[in-house]
């Protein structure tokens, strides 16, 4: 066991390859279906909002849009502040990014390569902090808000998002991983421990930066339990508080209309998912000793 | 071409490293410029003592206040508590959480590691990369937004999942105006959302078995499914504990799904643990009791972590 090199699953295939042909078919048949139970909903929700308002409930249902009509994209414009909630939603969801890529960058470094007193418990209680759900911490930070007379504004939301333990914990790790040489070159060269962090190691750390930035986004782009609390005034909601709000105004009026709005609220976390999915998925499952 | 200053520099950094364990050598940092690594985590530690250490004290501290924000605070003891324990909306909202959070992680767990089991067997290529995007898919997408058109879906006279039942001769099913319905719609939508997190998980502990272990499988006659039973299920189960642990924190605090399907109803019977301590606070201005339910809710999620790593230690096996 010990000796030989591990082959992985995905190499598995060699040896049953004349044996199973027959269950390879039954196996993709199994995983289509779950794949159309995944993107069904999707692929309807798409193409009813590219159907006229007044067919939006009429069945059958239309799962891929032939004859688009986008009468229901110029209603939402109409019928919601859209370019509000989205300038709300990218400017909470981008400052809470570049803060949390800023602050788990320094810290992380601190963690992984300054050395001080008391470095292993602090970054014990940093990672105990994980533990505690935020909907336990809300009514303090409510209050805490409310006091120095932030509440019903977009700092509300983005203040308190910016310090990240997960983000911290990543950067560290990536740090950690980054060849200790580096240090004595620049410190035999002269370079002063900050000059060390802002041009030798901060820019090889920009694929886990990224990694901590990606996840923030996709994470803030859809939060829905903070803005709810956190802001009164609609100028204030950011994207997913709107658009629930305006299904409730609606009722089940003209749902093609609250779809194009679903529709548009997913143009930024599907370029995410096309241009960042990898690093989305080491995010996730990062620390989790896989 | 290294000179001899060089190469002590070095030797002591990497004595300094091997004593300190984790670290690298930043020597530099420790003997000119104590106060150099403070700069560095000012704003973490800082930012985080304020919006989550403070927080959680403070929490802790307000449920045994009771306090509506307008008049002064004022020292009542457990009576938070005693109140919160025995109301009847809380009681069922727990009970609520923790039926969700069995039933969905079940489906969640069981889903996640079916679908992973197919994928990772030989497929074409392209084919495996198609399901693992797709089943990843939900996870972008705000819980908010699937949950408006998830309604729409579950409508009982317009909705399609209505319409694809009747085409099989089912009557309509009464999905969010009964208990039942309601319960198995926020089930049903919260898995299909969150699946491919566990699943993602699977892949990787799946991707980490050696097929030499299948091969002595196949050699002793073991076949099929029984192959999964006792190699796949026994070498996972390190993967096994940490989703389900990931699965059960994240499930037990659920509340966008029911906020948006159900608002709670009807009755109570979606109403959760986070609804209600959200309601007491943010609709009632009763920040104590809020506080209290959250102080359980926070026990209870320490004592589940604490729970399964102690179980793990009887039932997972590691290589």
């Amino acid at each position: 066991m010990t000796t030989t090199i591990k082959r992985t699953a995905a190499e598995r295939v060699v040896v049953h390859r004349r044996k199973f042909d027959w269950s390879v078919a039954g196996r993709i048949v199994l995983l289509s279906l779950a794949a159309v139970l995944v993107l069904g909903p999707v692929l309807w929700t798409l193409s009813t909002s590219l159907r006229p308002p007044a067919e939006s409930f009429q069945l059958p249902p239309s799962f891929l849009p032939l004859n688009p009509d986008f009468v229901s994209y110029g209603q939402v414009f109409k019928q919601l502040n859209i370019v509000g909630l989205v300038l709300n939603s990218a400017l909470v969801t981008g400052l809470i990014a570049v803060g949390q890529m800023i602050t788990a960058a320094l810290a992380g470094y601190a963690f992984a390569n300054l050395r001080f007193r008391g470095r292993n418990a602090l970054f014990s209680i940093v990672l105990a902090t994980m533990m505690v759900p935020a909907q336990v911490t809300i009514v303090p930070v409510f209050m805490l808000i409310r006091g120095v007379g932030l509440s019903d504004t977009l700092m509300a939301l983005i203040l308190p998002a910016i310090p990240t333990a997960f983000g911290t914990f990543l950067m560290r790790q990536y740090f950690l991983g980054l060849p200790a040489d580096l240090a004595e070159a620049a410190a035999i060269d002269g370079a002063s421990p900050w000059r060390t962090f802002r041009s030798v190691y901060a820019p090889l750390a920009m694929p886990g930066l990224s990694i901590v930035g990606i996840l923030a986004f996709n994470f803030h782009w859809n939060e829905f339990f903070r803005p709810l609390i956190m802001t009164i005034s609609e100028e204030n909601f950011t994207l997913p508080l709107g658009l629930v709000s305006l299904q409730g105004n609606l009722g089940t009026g003209s749902i093609s209309v609250v779809l194009a709005g679903v529709v548009l609220s997913m143009i930024p976390a599907l370029v995410v998912f096309m241009f960042g999915q990898r690093a989305l998925r080491d995010g996730l499952t990062a620390g989790t000793g896989k | 071409m290294s000179t001899a200053s060089e190469t002590r520099v070095r030797n002591k950094a990497l004595r300094g490293n091997s004593t300190s364990g984790a670290g690298k050598p930043g020597r530099s940092g420790r003997e000119r410029q104590p106060w150099l690594p403070w700069v560095f985590l000012a704003p973490t530690i800082v930012g985080m003592g304020i919006f989550t250490l403070l927080p959680i004290i403070a929490s802790v501290a307000l449920a045994f206040f009771r306090w509506d924000i307008i008049s002064a605070p004022s020292f009542v003891g457990f009576d938070n508590f005693a109140e919160v324990v025995q109301d009847p909306t809380v009681r069922m909202s727990f009970l609520n959480t923790i039926l969700f959070v069995v039933v969905a992680v079940a489906l969640q767990l069981g889903l996640a590691l079916g679908l992973a089991i197919m994928v990772q067997e030989k497929l074409p290529a392209w084919l495996r990369v198609f399901f693992r995007s797709a089943f990843f898919f939900p996870l972008i997408l705000s819980a908010a937004s699937v949950s408006i058109f998830m309604r729409y879906l579950f409508n009982e006279q317009f909705g399609v999942v209505n319409w694809l039942l009747s085409l099989v001769g089912i009557p309509a099913v009464p999905w969010l105006t009964t208990p039942g319905g309601s319960a198995a719609v926020v089930i049903l939508v919260y898995v299909w959302q969150n699946f491919g997190f566990s699943f993602l998980l699977f892949i990787g502990g799946l991707a980490s078995i050696p097929v030499e272990t299948y091969e002595a499988a196949s050699l002793d006659g073991a076949t099929g499914w029984r192959k999964h039973v006792h190699v796949t299920l026994p070498l996972l189960s390190p993967t096994t504990l940490v989703a389900s642990v990931m699965a059960i924190i994240n499930a037990l605090q659920v509340f966008d799904q029911p906020f948006v399907l159900t608002r709670g109803g009807p009755g109570d019977s979606t109403r959760t643990a986070v609804m209600v301590i959200f309601e007491s606070a943010f609709q009632r201005l009763e920040f104590g009791q809020a506080s209290a339910i959250g102080v359980i809710l926070t026990l209870i999620i320490m004592a589940i972590t604490a729970a399964q790593f102690r179980l793990s230690k009887r039932f997972v096996f590691y290589q």
